[in-house]
């Protein structure tokens, strides 16, 4: 019993990982950036939810739409004026990789200004006795968490799969000069691509803070690693892949904290990375694409 | 046979100037004379004692992060990939040097020098081992890679029962004590580092380091081995960034695994984008600034991180290759620059009184 509430504990943490994987996932498959920044979009949208909750006082689900909203704002508007100018000159990828770590560094030391470095703490978001999954009983957050995750999934499939926009972009990252031929405009894909992954991020933000409710200027910096590692794991690229790879790192976290290894955790997520690039280095839903000459 | 292979290809018409410029830019005495000169300048008020121990300080921080800076720029500039984990390799060294310091027995004298040559041998091991796999990937993955193996240091420094945790471990070293031979060290160290770089970087290894930054599968299909000189340049580079690590454990004193995570390695980044990817110089004068800045601006250190970052977003929408690019700075090229104005300038003032 324990060793399955452990599981279902990791699933809980992997599915936010793989909420905020997502945003790294999408962004990646088109244009080929690690956005270093999306680690800490989380970080803003737990702000901002904090500031709409507890200094606003506000409702939750208002606190929701402002954190959605205003990340998705950040999101497009970091794009528009940090990578766009680099993205269409065609700049190598280290500058625009470096560029990503700027805007990351701006970020945290932004909000380390406007709130100090001193955590804040948020109230508990999901009050409620736990609830019980097919008879396992499991925290209020991990039930939340779990199925706001997997619906946002299956809602972002969808969109990916059936809409305009969806086809849009899944010709972008395929070949962007051949979609722009097709009269794709490929800048607001990229644009509306950063908006709906800043989006997930502050989703991720919310059911995190209901899990961890102290909130500080530096939170996105291992979450969003540890996130991205879900999505190399997963598969750059690949949206089932990202989700995969979030819930393997939530699992291996848990049941490494179970065993009385919490403070090695960290290497052993990493280690996992390192194994899996090593024996799959297009991870393990990617496509393995043959560099062409 | 090799020499054939390396023969081959016909150099472009830009090539040959590149080549003519790099032959003019041969080590000369001058240079040996120009960094014996700035050892000098700080060298004997360190000794004279007008220089107190809080600027010697910085002076030796300054010689660390120029020995950081360039050999991270070896790697990031010359070879063309982004590793983000060089602070990783420079705690290696760090605990190493400090530990052999600590428990060897041998004079300080003996054991100072010694230790450094280890922890940059042990990072240089850790490069090797981190290197062989990691290699195999490039571009992102390799950022990544390198990032995942800087944190796994840290976490590994702090789960090692001998490293002292995150409590941290004071060193004990006596060095620190002597501001003028500590400097010594120092200087002598980050102007071999540049050496080093330098003579690698115009050798024939160095050509071929550059050739696969430049396009690797062209430099593969033209017989270079690629991965031996990845694994060569990666190798040198986080020895030198433990020589470094040994150099700081004796300066700070203290030893916590926090210095030294992902925070210090994109510090480091900063320094070797800022000065030029790919110019050695220019690191040496980014890494002094961004070391010097912080103590002047001592008022501001809360604004300084946003600064920073503000400039590398800058630095790189408006001049991606680094302020300095790939140029040198030089003594000759300032002279001609200045000689170049003046010299107009006179002429300029001959025209007005005609």
């Amino acid at each position: 019993m324990g060793f399955l509430s452990q599981i279902v504990n990791g699933l809980g943490i992997g599915s936010i990982y793989a909420l905020v994987a997502l945003g790294y996932s999408m962004v990646y498959g088109i244009v080929q950036l690690i956005n270093f920044a999306h680690g800490d979009i989380i970080m803003v949208g737990a702000y901002v939810t904090y500031l709409v909750l507890v200094v606003a006082g506000a409702p939750l689900w208002v606190a929701v739409v402002a954190s959605l909203a205003f990340c998705a704002l950040a999101g497009v508007g970091i794009e528009r004026l940090a990578y766009r100018r680099l993205l269409r000159k065609g700049a190598p990828r280290i500058s625009l990789l470096i560029t990503a770590i700027g805007v990351s560094i701006f970020l945290e030391n932004l909000f380390q200004l406007l709130f100090t470095s001193s955590a804040k703490s948020m109230p508990n978001l999901f009050p409620g006795p736990p609830v019980s999954l097919g008879g396992l009983q499991v925290g209020r957050v991990t039930g939340i968490t779990l199925v706001t995750a997997v619906a946002l999934m299956a809602l972002l499939q969808l969109l990916v799969q059936k809409s305009r926009m969806g086809k849009a972009m899944r010709a972008a990252s395929e070949d962007t000069g051949a979609a722009k031929l097709m009269g794709i405009n490929t800048d607001t894909v990229v644009a509306f691509t950063f908006a709906v992954g800043s989006g997930l991020a502050a989703v991720g933000a919310i059911l995190y803070c209901g899990a961890y409710p102290l909130i500080n200027p530096y939170m996105g910096n291992l979450l969003g690693l540890k996130a991205f590692v879900a999505a190399v794991l997963g598969g750059i690229g690949s949206i089932p892949g990202a989700m995969l790879g979030g819930f393997l790192i939530g699992v291996a976290e848990s049941l490494t904290k179970a065993a009385g290894g919490s403070q090695i955790t960290d290497a052993v997520v990493f280690g996992i990375l390192i194994l899996v690039l090593l024996l799959r280095p297009a991870g393990l839903c990617g496509k393995n694409v043959r560099e062409k000459v | 046979m090799e020499k054939q292979t390396m023969d081959l290809p016909a150099p472009p018409p830009g090539c040959k100037k590149r080549l003519q410029r790099l032959r003019e830019q041969s080590p000369r005495l001058r240079n040996l004379l120009l960094v014996a000169l700035l050892y000098a300048v700080f060298a004997v008020p360190i000794a004279g004692g007008s220089i107190n121990r809080y600027y010697s300080g910085i002076l030796i921080m300054i010689c660390i992060n120029v020995i950081l800076t360039v050999s991270l720029n070896l790697v990031s500039g010359f070879l063309g990939q982004l590793v983000l984990g060089h602070a990783g390799f420079m705690s290696v060294g760090a605990y190493a040097a400090a530990l052999f310091a600590m428990h060897s027995g041998l004079p300080p004298a003996v054991s100072f020098p010694l230790g450094l040559a280890l922890g940059g041998l042990t990072a240089a091991l850790f490069g090797f081992c981190i290197g062989v796999p990691a290699l195999r990937l490039h571009g992102d993955y390799l950022a990544i890679i390198t990032l995942g193996f800087g944190e796994i240091i840290r976490v590994l420094i702090l789960a090692v029962p001998f490293t002292g945790g995150a409590r941290g471990l004071t060193v004990k070293t006596t060095i620190s004590r002597r501001p003028f031979a500590f400097f010594t060290w120092a200087f002598a160290l980050a102007a071999l580092t540049a050496f080093v770089v330098y003579a690698f970087i115009h050798s024939r290894h160095g050509r071929a380091v550059v050739a696969i930054r430049e396009d690797e599968i062209a430099a593969e299909a033209s017989g270079i081995n690629t991965t031996y000189y990845k694994l060569m340049t990666f190798v040198l580079s986080a020895f030198m960034a433990g020589v470094a690590g040994g150099l700081y454990a004796s300066h700070v004193g203290a030893l916590t695994p926090v210095k030294f995570d992902f925070n210090y390695s994109t510090e480091i980044l900063v320094m070797v984008v800022l000065g030029g990817m790919a110019s050695i110089t220019g690191s040496v004068v980014s890494a002094t600034v961004l070391t010097v800045l912080p103590e002047v601006l001592r008022g501001f250190s809360a604004y300084r991180m946003l600064a920073y970052s503000i400039i590398l977003i800058l630095v790189m929408l408006f001049r991606p290759s680094g302020l300095m690019g790939e140029r040198e700075l030089s003594i000759e090229k300032l002279a001609g620059f200045f000689r170049a104005r003046f010299g107009a300038r006179r002429a300029d003032g001959g025209k007005g009184d005609a």
